[in-house]
């Protein structure tokens, strides 16, 4: 979506029941929730399964030792849509997103249960290389991660690994193709072969997506891709994943409820590590169907 | 608002208390670095002092005349010949030549000594190099005897000391010094030559090439063991009890006093499998365990500062655990590494105590040509020329001590050098 559209986010949210009328008073006329327990027995609302799933997920439990994270997730993601993963801090929506590439795998003590598909083909199954998924689920983390090496070798860098080029020419052609898809080649297309390290933030986490999307990846998950940047950055990533939507699956986690009412189609609200609410974004926005969804999405606590 | 201006005195007092306190301080920190300074200033001042002057050594001119009849020898290529010949002819003769109206045999052993015993065999190389000035005469600057030496440098510093000199022998040295047949020259000796009982023939170049090898054993065997040990243990090795066990012997292990490694080389390396004592190998590989934990704990420490962003990228990229050490986490960790090595390889150079268990503390006089010839190393040869009753060896152990403090000096140079050149930001 591009940046012109944005108000209009803004304005779905100040249309439903609670939100305050005007500025000055938003404090006061905001009603506190104070209990947040959901109980053991919870099930989720919404739209929570696709006719055309990319990724399925059912019953999915992660732990770090003995103490659970996520508590039995089950969701689908839709071939080519972009899906929000929003919630307050510490509600699981990052330890979910890294379990689709199993990136948890590196963390020490992390155990995942559960049944997750791409494709219909088991990412948990014993003789499923994780090296072969990564190169299919790319990955973009929240703080811009490029590599200590020239522009050139931090894209070219997925393609040379899982040898995708056989020519020096083919890579070149790699790296420029998924510069320009990350609209990130005008701006350095003379210094290719300087640091990546060198670039502004935003620029960076650019190349963290051209570096993603140079091994053709199928799903792209992103990690709160903006929470470091600044607003004019962080639209020029909102346009990119706009782009990015019509040739790739998306999973983002943000914890701005106005990025994720701008970039995603399909809304997921975690809470206390459940998901509490999936639905299309703009009636997750303007008609939640469930109290803690509301109550969240209007600020009266997180 | 009594009360308020009373509140602001106290607090007015107690601020003046803690600017005191805080001013203590910094001259508490001022007179310590000034004590460290002071104490290797006059330590450093000390060594210069007493070793500058093994860096030039005392020579005597006089005409030799390379008679046949006298060495006994009349072709040069004959090496029989050549061995039995009677080189310390050539110099007493020369001796005899310039103090004619000596007589009686104490004088003559008295003028015999003004040179090197070595002396002789210095013009029979020079003979060698020069065959044609068989059976001529020219005059040669001739190394002087260590006596001599100190005598005459003493003398030339304006406080003479003449403690096994006698009294004849300090009037030929004056007789020769009004003539300009005697003076000081620089002492390549000292850098080109092994031991020797001689203190004036004695080098430090057998010492430092036995340092050289000994330490290039280590290095070969120590770092690339040392940081394989560091990256499986920091990126490939489960977290548990058995690796917190490791963990702690490795930490142990570097604060084993040094002589303990010396037993285990000579009770492993020496009496289980025969490797020869008193050679560099031996020596590398008992310095290789001394300085391992060190390279160990460096290594990691330097994995550990690599940023686990960089790690979750390439993991993310679907780089293998293999190609994120390869690729990512050595590169980076690399300066910090390198900078660990040169520390262990310097603490290695000046370590003296494991190498007496395996006989490196030795007298050897040739100059080591590879790793199982027998030889000694720096520090050991400074221990072993403190320990020599000859007065010109103080000069000498005070400037091979500052041989070993340059190399020291150097070797920590670089790796301040290497870590600055090759450190990359991120």
């Amino acid at each position: 979506m591009s940046p012109a559209e944005t108000p209009k986010a803004v304005k779905v949210v100040k249309k439903s029941k609670t939100a305050p009328k005007s500025k000055k008073a938003v404090a006061p006329k905001i009603a506190p929730v104070h209990n947040l327990d959901i109980g053991d027995h919870h099930v989720t609302v919404g739209e929570i399964f696709s006719d055309k799933p990319k990724m399925t997920m059912r019953n999915i439990n992660v732990f770090y030792a003995d103490k659970q994270a996520i508590h039995d997730v089950s969701i689908d993601i839709a071939e080519n849509e972009v899906i929000a993963m929003i919630g307050p801090s510490g509600c699981g929506k990052s330890t979910f997103l890294r379990a689709l590439n199993r990136m948890n795998d590196t963390v020490d003590g992390c155990r995942v249960e559960g049944d997750i598909r791409m494709d219909g083909e088991d990412l948990y199954a014993p003789k499923l290389d994780v090296v072969e998924l990564r190169a299919r689920v790319g990955m973009v983390f929240q703080k811009p991660n490029p590599f200590p090496k020239s522009i050139y070798d931090n894209v070219a860098y997925g393609p040379k690994i899982h040898g995708l080029a056989d020519t020096r020419v083919d890579l070149d052609e790699i790296v420029e193709n998924s510069l320009r898809k990350a609209s990130l080649w005008e701006e350095v297309k003379e210094r290719l072969h300087q640091p990546g390290t060198g670039l502004s933030g935003g620029q960076q986490q650019r190349l963290c997506i051209a570096r993603a999307i140079a091994v053709s990846p199928e799903v792209i998950l992103m990690d709160e891709p903006c929470s470091a940047l600044d607003p004019i950055a962080t639209a020029r990533i909102e346009e990119l994943i706009e782009e990015l939507s019509q040739n790739f699956t998306i999973a983002i986690v943000t914890h701005s409820m106005q990025q994720a009412a701008r970039v995603s189609h399909r809304t997921a609200y975690f809470h206390l590590g459940k998901l509490i609410e999936v639905n299309p974004t703009k009636q997750v926005f303007t008609m939640p169907e469930h109290p803690l969804t509301e109550a969240y999405i209007t600020g009266r606590f997180g | 608002m009594s009360k308020a201006t009373e509140h602001l005195s106290k607090i007015k007092h107690s601020l003046a208390r803690r600017n005191r306190a805080e001013a203590r301080f910094r001259w508490y920190g001022r007179i310590a670095i000034f004590i460290g300074l002071a104490a290797v200033a006059v330590l450093f001042g000390d060594i210069v002092n007493k070793g500058h002057g093994a860096f030039r050594t005392t020579y005597i001119n006089l005409d030799v005349s390379y008679d046949q009849d006298l060495i006994g020898v009349n072709n040069l290529a004959d090496s029989e010949q050549l061995a039995a010949g009677n080189w310390d002819a050539l110099t007493k003769s020369a001796l005899r030549t310039k103090f004619p109206n000596i007589s009686g045999r104490s004088d003559k052993r008295r003028l015999n000594n003004l040179l090197s015993n070595g002396a002789g065999f210095d013009l029979k190389d020079r003979l060698l190099e020069s065959p044609q000035l068989l059976g001529k005469t020219e005059s040669v600057w001739m190394l002087a005897d260590d006596d001599i030496d100190t005598y005459y440098k003493s003398w030339l510093a304006g406080e003479p000391y003449a403690a096994r000199l006698s009294d004849k022998q300090v009037i030929w040295i004056g007789e020769l010094h009004q003539q300009g047949l005697i003076k000081l020259q620089f002492n390549s000796n000292f850098f080109m030559r092994g031991d020797s009982r001689e203190p004036e023939q004695a080098g430090i170049l057998g010492a430092a090439i036995g340092s050289f090898l000994t330490l290039i054993v280590t290095l070969m065997l120590s770092f690339p063991i040392g940081v394989c040990a560091a990256i499986y243990l920091e990126e490939f090795a489960p977290k548990n009890r058995w690796t917190d066990f490791i963990e702690v012997n490795i930490n142990n292990l570097a604060a084993v006093p040094s002589i303990i490694f010396g037993l285990l080389g000579l009770a492993i390396f020496i009496n289980f499998f025969h490797v020869p004592r008193s050679v560099p190998l031996i020596g590398g590989l008992v310095l290789t365990l001394m300085t391992l934990p060190t390279i160990i704990i460096t290594s990691r420490a330097a994995i550990k500062s690599v940023p686990p962003s960089i790690r979750e990228a390439a993991l993310g990229m679907g780089a293998s655990r293999y190609q994120v050490v390869l690729h990512h986490v050595l590169p980076l960790a690399l300066p910090g590494m390198l900078t660990g090595a040169i520390i262990g390889m310097a603490q290695a150079l000046g370590e003296t105590a494991p190498l007496l268990m395996i006989g490196m503390v030795a007298f050897i006089v040739d100059i080591p040509s590879g790793f199982s010839d027998p030889a000694t190393v720096l520090p050991v040869q400074i221990f072993l020329w403190a320990d020599s009753p000859e007065r010109a060896f103080i000069e000498k152990t005070s400037a091979a001590i500052m041989v070993l403090l340059s190399f020291l000096i150097i070797m920590n140079t670089s790796a301040v050098w290497l870590r600055k050149r090759l450190e990359r930001r991120w």
